[in-house]
């Protein structure tokens, strides 16, 4: 197979794009759906110190290193989730990324937020891990840049991703899921961050290729929580159709950020308040973190002393 | 050849040259769900491996950590 720019060997074909690419090319052509991405959403100027979420994985190594090469202000946000071995080698290799680069990497605990590391939490309150690890996420992102001062936090959310939260949400018509779901989220509330996702436009094939390419050090093993996760069934799903038809995770989320998600948006009113508990963004009088926090300290005082595999 | 694949990890031996479209096939992986990396190299589908290889099948999918709504 050769590369459709120079012709010389390829390293990596694009079925949906009908298109294969030398690593060269295929680099450049990574960076400039990058590019795409964050100027047609204006994700952020170069002005602005981007933090980066980065958990270790290919994504989100990949895109931290694409915005260092692009010049952008960067600095690094890593949680600690507490998810035994799976979090220690995470971490080095967030460590390990920033250190070769000689970039700032901020590192917050969820364990000292909430009470519990995450494993700990799901055996408390009987929430689904996680959803309660990915709210969160979500939350101490927010506070982390805010109480840093970065106005923007960039998470490596692929086109897979993208295609299957969008999935899940069609498949349970989540018109509040819907009318949210975007590349960039704008910020609403003075304590609410622009979150944005310069990945969209990359499958979950092309970040881990750019990743290995570029020489990244990064997480291959999975979370081991993540056996069984919804997010997974429907990525999987979409992989058989894309199999039959390339393409078509592609066209079903950027046919939705075209054509469907104004008609949703335009649904919802909700009005942001803040937390009674903490005073970070919520739509009702105590947020959902802090409900969650709230639950574990009633709940986990003994089991927190505790610890061991979730396969045991 | 040896083709290492995970989740979990593991080894098996394959014998005879062929086309990495068909080792994917007869391994029932699809195409674009692994990295097929031989060495420091990635290897497309119409490339040929034979019986001094060793292949590694790297799945590209991670998922979980973001489910779940505020």
């Amino acid at each position: 197979m050769r590369c459709r720019k120079c012709g010389e060997s390829a390293a990596l074909e694009l079925r949906r794009h009908n298109a294969a690419f030398c690593v060269p090319h295929f680099t450049e052509f990574f960076r400039k759906q990058v590019r795409e991405a964050i100027h047609h959403y204006r994700m952020f100027t170069p002005d602005e110190t981007v933090m980066v979420a980065v958990s270790g994985g290919k994504d989100s190594l990949a895109l931290w290193d694409v915005l260092i090469e692009e010049g952008y202000p960067t600095v690094g946000l890593y949680l600690d989730l507490g998810i035994f071995d799976y979090s220690r080698e995470s971490r080095e290799k967030c460590e390990a990324f920033a250190a070769a680069r000689r970039q700032r990497l901020l590192i917050e605990r969820v364990d000292a937020a909430i009470g519990a590391p995450i494993p700990e939490v799901q055996k408390a309150t009987r929430r689904p891990t996680c959803s309660a690890c990915g709210l969160s996420k979500r939350y101490l992102m927010n506070r982390a840049a805010l109480t840093h001062g970065f106005v923007v936090v960039a998470t490596g959310h692929n086109l897979d991703d993208e295609a299957a939260t969008l999935f899940g949400s069609v498949m349970h018509w989540q018109t509040d899921a819907l009318s949210r779901q975007s590349p960039a989220l704008a910020s609403t509330h003075p304590k609410l961050v622009r979150r944005v996702k310069p990945l969209y436009r990359l499958s979950e094939l092309e970040t881990a290729a750019f990743a290995f390419l570029r020489g990244i050090d990064y997480i291959v093993e999975e979370c081991p929580f993540a056996a069984g996760a919804t997010s997974l069934a429907h990525k999987e799903a979409l992989n058989r159709l894309e199999a039959a038809s390339p393409g078509v995770k592609h066209n079903f989320l950027f046919g939705f950020l075209e054509k469907a998600r104004p008609a949703f948006e335009r649904g919802q009113d909700v009005q942001l308040t803040e937390c009674a508990s903490c005073g970070q963004v919520t739509t009702g009088e105590i947020c959902a973190f802090c409900k969650l926090a709230d639950q574990v300290k009633r709940r986990s005082t003994p089991l927190t002393r505790s610890s061991g595999d979730p396969s045991q | 050849m040896k083709v290492i694949l995970r989740y979990p990890k593991r080894e098996v031996e394959i014998a005879g040259r062929r086309r990495v479209t068909d080792l994917l096939k007869e391994l029932e992986v699809l195409p674009e769900t692994v990295l097929v990396i031989r060495g420091s190299e990635l290897l497309t589908g119409d490339a040929v491996v034979g019986d001094e290889d060793v292949i590694e099948l790297r799945p590209v999918i991670s998922g979980g950590g973001w489910e779940g709504r505020p």
